[in-house]
C-alpha cells in the first residue's frame, strides 16, 4: 500500500495522477478462511482491522450482500460522543471516542474526525437532574463532560431559541470532545487498511446458510459458493435476526427504521452537534453546509431501508421549534436505516450457542459513534474465543439474567 | 403511510392513528416459569424478515387492540383479524400462502 501524504499529492501531480492504488483489491474467495467476518460495514471492518493489528489474525475474509459501508455505516448522522450514564456503556463507547481522536494517523486515511463538541439539551426539570446526574457519573468514568447553563448553550450555538413555544432550554450536557467524523471514510479507511493486511473484502456475496458440524460453524453457504472458516463473527445489524436464524438460534433484538435527512448547504452556521431529546431531534452542519437531521424511528418491524414520511414530519417539526432559522430551509435527501434494537438498548458482542461464532449487534440507534470501540472489543472475543474486559457485560446472557445495561432510561431517544 | 383496517371498529386507519405492539401470538410465562421461559417471552423475538404476525392498537380511534399480518421486507399488509385468538385464522394463512410460496406458516 503506497501512504498518502502531501508528498505523494505532489508526486501525482507531477505524472497526471497517474499512480494512485485502488484503495483495496476486490478478490475471489478462497475456499477457506481463519476468521470470517459477514458483515462489511463500520463493525465488521473495524473488527477486521483490529483482528490483524493487535492480534496478528490476517487470513480473514470480510463478506457483504452489498457494497462496503453501505448499510447503516452510510446512512447515519456521524455523532461521535460517549457520554453515557452506566458505566460499561462509558467505557466502551468512550474507547470508540479515543480511538477517532487518532484514526486518521492510524490509517493513514482521513476520516475527517472533528471534536467540535457534542450538547444534549435539558428541556424539562427531569432532564436537568437526569443529565446533572449523567455528568457526576462521567466525572467518575473518566469521561470529559459537564452540565452548562442556558447561556452558554446559546453562546456555543448561537442559532438556537432558548425560548422555544413548547419547551424552554434550561441547560446542556456538553461534551467538549465529542462531535462528527466522515462515515464514508470510517468504512473506506478500515478497507483500505484490512485489504493492505492481506484480508479478503468480498463485496456482492450474500450468505445464505451457515454450515454446522456438531455444534461448531465450519463455513458459509454464500452467493458465491461455500466457504469454510474456523471461526465466524457475524456483525450485521440490522439482518441479524435473519443470519442467526440461518444458523439456527434467536436473539433478543427486532430491526426498525431510523431515517435522517439533509438541507440544501447553507454558509456555516452552527459549529457544535445540538440534541434535542424532548422535543425528538438531532441537528448538525456537514462540511458541505447541510444541515444534517436526525430523528426517532418508526414503531414497528421493518426491513426496507425506507422510514415513515410522518416521522419527517414530526422530526422537522421539533427541529423548527428549537431552531426557528432552518424553518425556510429545502430538505435535499432522505434515507433510512434498518437498526437493530435491544430490550434495553444496548449492544450484544459475545458468545452465540454455536462453539466457535459470535456475534456483534443490537447497536440500535447509536452504532455510528461506537464503530473503533466495537471492533476493538469483538477482535478480543473473536481472537481469545471470550469476552475481554470491555465486551464482557454485553453478553446476550444478560438478558436471561436480568443484568441489563439500561440505557432506555439513561439516554432517553437520541441514542 | 401503513394503512390496516381495525377489524374492531371498520375504520381504515392511517398509522399515524396507531400505535405498534410487536410480535402477536407470544406465548405468556409468569411467575414460576423457568428463566428460559420468562426470556423468551420478554425479549426473544422472531424478527421476521418476510411475513410477520404483529398487534397494533387502534390509539387514536376505537382504542382497542388487533392483530395484523404483515410483509417487513414490502411492507403490503395481508389482513387483520381480531385478538381474542391464539394463532392467526387459516383462511389468512391461505391468502399468504398464495402471495408467498416459500411462507411456511405460521409456527409458534
Amino acid at each position: 500500500m503506497r501512504r498518502y501524504s502531501a508528498f505523494a499529492i505532489a508526486r501525482e501531480a507531477a505524472r497526471y495522477h497517474s499512480g494512485w492504488e485502488r484503495a483495496w483489491a476486490s478478490p475471489e474467495p478462497k475456499s477457506e478462511y481463519d476468521v470470517i467476518i459477514v458483515g462489511a460495514g463500520g463493525h465488521g471492518l473495524a473488527t477486521a482491522y483490529y483482528l490483524g493489528k493487535n492480534f496478528g489474525i490476517t487470513n480473514v475474509a470480510i463478506i457483504e450482500k452489498g457494497w462496503l459501508g453501505g448499510g447503516n455505516t452510510g446512512r447515519n448522522t456521524t455523532i461521535i460522543r460517549s457520554n453515557y450514564l452506566q458505566d460499561p456503556s462509558a467505557a466502551i463507547y468512550e474507547k470508540a471516542r479515543s480511538l477517532y481522536e487518532t484514526m486518521s494517523q492510524d490509517l493513514n486515511y482521513n476520516v475527517m474526525f472533528s471534536p467540535r463538541g457534542v450538547m444534549m439539551l435539558a428541556q424539562t426539570e427531569h432532564e436537568i437532574r437526569g443529565y446533572q446526574r449523567t455528568a457526576h457519573a462521567n466525572a467518575l468514568q473518566g469521561v470529559a463532560t459537564e452540565f452548562i447553563g442556558p447561556q452558554k448553550v446559546k453562546e456555543l450555538c448561537p442559532i438556537i431559541e432558548l425560548k422555544g413555544p413548547r419547551y424552554p432550554v434550561l441547560g446542556a450536557l456538553w461534551q467538549p470532545r465529542g462531535g462528527t467524523a466522515r462515515h464514508d471514510a470510517v468504512a473506506w479507511g478500515y478497507a483500505r487498511a484490512c485489504s493492505d493486511m492481506g484480508m479478503h473484502i468480498i463485496q456482492k456475496c450474500e450468505v445464505t446458510g451457515v454450515h454446522q458440524d456438531k455444534g461448531e460453524v465450519t463455513g458459509v453457504q454464500t452467493t458465491k459458493g461455500r466457504i469454510g472458516c474456523k471461526k465466524l463473527g457475524m456483525v450485521v445489524a440490522g439482518n441479524a435476526s435473519a443470519l442467526a436464524d440461518m444458523a439456527g438460534f434467536r436473539i433478543p433484538l427486532e430491526s426498525v427504521a431510523l431515517q435522517a435527512l439533509v438541507s440544501e448547504p447553507v454558509k456555516p452556521c452552527m459549529d457544535v452537534v445540538v440534541m434535542a431529546n424532548t422535543v425528538h431531534g438531532y441537528l448538525s452542519q456537514s462540511d458541505k453546509g447541510e444541515m444534517v437531521i436526525g430523528g426517532g424511528t418508526d414503531g414497528f418491524n421493518n426491513y426496507t431501508q425506507r422510514g415513515s414520511f410522518h416521522h419527517i414530519e414530526e422530526t422537522v417539526r421539533a427541529l423548527v421549534e428549537t431552531f426557528p432559522m432552518i424553518s425556510r430551509l429545502k430538505m435535499l435527501r432522505q434515507w433510512g436505516g434498518i437498526v437493530d434494537v435491544t430490550g434495553d438498548r444496548s449492544p450484544i458482542i459475545g458468545k452465540t450457542p454455536l462453539g466457535n461464532t459470535f456475534i456483534n449487534c443490537g447497536w440500535g440507534t447509536g452504532g455510528f459513534k461506537a464503530i473503533p470501540g466495537s471492533g476493538w472489543a469483538f477482535a478480543e472475543t473473536i481472537a481469545k474465543g471470550a469476552p475481554g474486559e470491555l465486551a464482557a457485560p454485553f453478553g446476550m446472557d444478560r438478558f436471561i439474567e436480568g443484568r441489563f445495561i439500561d440505557e432506555s432510561v439513561a439516554a432517553g431517544v437520541a441514542h | 403511510m401503513l394503512i390496516l383496517t381495525c377489524p374492531n371498529c371498520g375504520v381504515a386507519a392511517d398509522e399515524t392513528e396507531l400505535s405498534a405492539g410487536g410480535e402477536a401470538h407470544l406465548t405468556r410465562y409468569g411467575a414460576g416459569s423457568s428463566d428460559a421461559d420468562f426470556e423468551t417471552y420478554m425479549f426473544m423475538r422472531k424478527n421476521a424478515r418476510g411475513v410477520h404476525f404483529e398487534r397494533w392498537r387502534h390509539s387514536y380511534g376505537c382504542g382497542k387492540w388487533f392483530h395484523a399480518a404483515r410483509c417487513t421486507t414490502t411492507l403490503e399488509v395481508f389482513g387483520t383479524y381480531p385478538a381474542q385468538t391464539t394463532e392467526p385464522p387459516a383462511e389468512l394463512i391461505e391468502k399468504i400462502k398464495q402471495k408467498r410460496p416459500d411462507f411456511e406458516g405460521f409456527s409458534k
